[in-house]
């Protein structure tokens, strides 16, 4: 479809360069970053991208605060799926003070995390529904998203910026509304959401536009960095559930879908069939939920429950403890990552023994690969590049930091 | 054959012996220290040998320890072998007057930005990077915003206020 050779030499151009300035605010980059392209009429010579659009300076605000005032820095990187940032984020402190969090706790996020991901993918699939002209499938889908995002205020009372839980597990137990919305969204969610698939999957129309736009093989995009869905789109079954579970994934029978050409419609596929296998993940969670304790016994970095702060000297002190952040943290260096939305999410936390991180690195997916994206449009329609921006689910929050 | 730790650890001692300069484990992960004169050759051999590898690049980080005197600037990669599932650190100190990589894109595209955001953060020169220019910040700001000597500016912090423990407030207003 695309002829990536087609700018190999001047002498295809049919007469002279034009500049479009694709953003900062174009409604189709579905972000703040822009595009500096180079236009022969309609097709793009070459692309050149400027982020930091929205950079807030977390990695240097992390190293002002403490840990627990970071979960908030987290939810603003991938805002579609705040949940896995705040847990990933977790679970890195936790690596460092090597805290064992209960069963439940673990699989209470594994529910939620997976709820995540289904937001985060709904997201991207309808996004490219409605750059390809469909609107309905997006309309449609944000009602089940909106549903996500009532139980995520069930569990934390917030719905975008989750600050969901707490280092050392949940901050609260799943309250009985909670289930009841999650049941309802299981038992609902899986017909809707054929049905949302069925007018594009096939769709003659959808399948035009998709097929061959954006593509990018297995070897540049391993070499660009890419994880997540769009590296599984061009073949590679790289998933840190499956190869470094953490938060007991072990313990869920589930599948890595992968596609083959790495174009747009590969990765809409992968991240449906992901979708799936999310609510796989879910039902067995919720089947198998241990009884026990939500969190771990932690007093040094999990906050008391309010009512004994208000009663117990023991439960005054470590409340105050905790929230002034007078709490010894142990010396060293830790990696932690998660899957996220978009791929690898990892945190490289260097504490140095203060009450904040010496240094706290980000591995953020969209970073990394989105520098991939002006190889993968050179040659292309303009419309089809819109499309593959809005395949890759490049979250402006996550690219700038 | 499976790779562990170990035998990543002697294969490269046993290509470039005395190449390592310090090595530990930190929760499980290999970390390595070598000099930046040998990095690239370091991990063009972990790239390119079949027993080992190594073909992803997790990713890069700068570092900054104003305290540790000629090695203040630091560049640590995380790299990851899918073939083996192990992952592991490498990390190159030098000092902050002298503050210059060799550029890991020969190796993976994916290290262009990645050296660009710590160019911008601590302005750490990756030589022979294809475009080495500020990714996050704007082009004109003068300083590397993450080397520790940057304070950061914190006029909205109000929990230690004076006021909210029942004292003058700080511009000596009685708080009501």
């Amino acid at each position: 479809m695309q002829v990536q050779s087609y700018f190999s030499s001047l002498d295809n151009l049919d007469g002279e360069l034009a500049t479009l300035n694709l953003g900062p605010t174009h409604p189709a980059t579905h972000g703040v970053f822009q595009n500096v392209l180079k236009m022969d009429g309609e097709r793009i010579h070459s692309a050149e991208p400027t982020i930091g659009y929205i950079h807030r300076a977390f990695e240097k605000i992390a190293e002002h605060r403490p840990f627990y005032q970071i979960t908030p820095l987290t939810d603003r990187m991938n805002y579609c799926s705040s949940p896995i940032n705040n847990m990933g984020w977790h679970m890195t402190v936790e690596k460092l003070i090597n805290c064992e969090i209960p069963k439940r706790a673990q699989y209470m996020r594994v529910i939620v995390m997976e709820l995540a991901r289904i937001a985060d993918h709904l997201v991207c699939d309808t996004v490219i529904g409605v750059d390809t002209g469909a609107l309905t499938g997006f309309t449609y889908m944000f009602q089940e998203r909106e549903k996500i995002y009532e139980m995520f205020e069930e569990v934390c009372g917030s719905r975008l910026t989750t600050n969901i839980g707490r280092i050392g597990g949940m901050e609260r137990d799943f309250t009985p509304a909670f289930y009841t919305k999650l049941r309802d969204f299981l038992k609902g969610f899986p017909a809707r959401f054929e049905e949302f698939n069925s007018m594009l999957e096939r769709n003659r129309i959808f399948m035009d536009r998709c097929i061959g736009a954006g593509p990018i093989t297995a070897e540049r995009a391993l070499a660009y960095g890419f994880t997540g869905p769009n590296l599984r789109a061009a073949g590679v079954d790289y998933d840190v559930r499956v190869m470094t579970p953490y938060s007991s994934y072990e313990d869920f029978e589930f599948d890595i879908p992968v596609g083959e050409n790495g174009d747009t419609y590969d990765r809409f596929v992968v991240r449906q069939e992901e979708i799936r296998q999310s609510l796989r993940i879910i039902h067995q969670a919720l089947d198998n939920l241990p009884a026990g304790a939500y969190h771990a016994d932690v007093p040094d970095y999990y906050l008391p429950d309010k009512p004994d702060v208000y009663t117990k000297m023991e439960a005054l002190i470590y409340h105050f403890k905790v929230v002034m952040g007078e709490v010894p943290v142990p010396k060293g260096e830790v990696y932690h990552c998660v899957e996220g939305g978009n791929g690898e999410l990892g945190f490289y936390l260097v504490s140095d023994g203060g009450r904040q991180p010496y240094r706290l690195h980000f591995r953020r997916p969209c970073f990394i690969f989105y520098q991939a994206y002006p190889e993968m449009v050179k040659g292309a329609m303009l419309s089809d590049a819109i499309l593959t921006m809005s395949s890759m689910n490049v979250i402006a929050g996550e690219l700038d930091a | 054959m499976t790779i562990t730790n170990n035998t990543l650890l002697a294969a490269i001692e046993r290509q470039f012996p005395g190449v390592v300069q310090s090595h530990g484990e930190s929760y499980g992960m290999l970390t390595l220290e070598t000099t930046r004169e040998q990095i690239i050759d370091v991990l063009r051999f972990m790239q390119e040998s079949p027993e080992l590898e190594v073909n992803f690049l997790t990713s890069l980080c700068g570092m900054h320890f104003p305290a540790d005197a000629g090695r203040e600037l630091g560049v640590v990669y995380h790299l990851h072998s899918f073939r083996h599932n192990l992952r592991f650190r490498i990390k190159v100190f030098f000092p902050s007057d002298d503050p210059y990589c060799p550029t890991a894109t020969v190796l993976w595209p994916a290290a262009n930005w990645m050296e660009r955001q710590e160019y911008d953060f601590f302005g750490i020169q990756f030589t022979g990077h294809p475009d080495l220019r500020r990714i996050l910040n704007v082009d004109d700001l003068d300083v590397f915003p993450m080397r520790k000597e940057y304070r950061l500016e914190d006029g909205t912090r109000t929990d230690k206020d004076d006021r909210f423990f029942g004292r003058k407030g700080h511009e000596g207003r009685e708080f009501d």
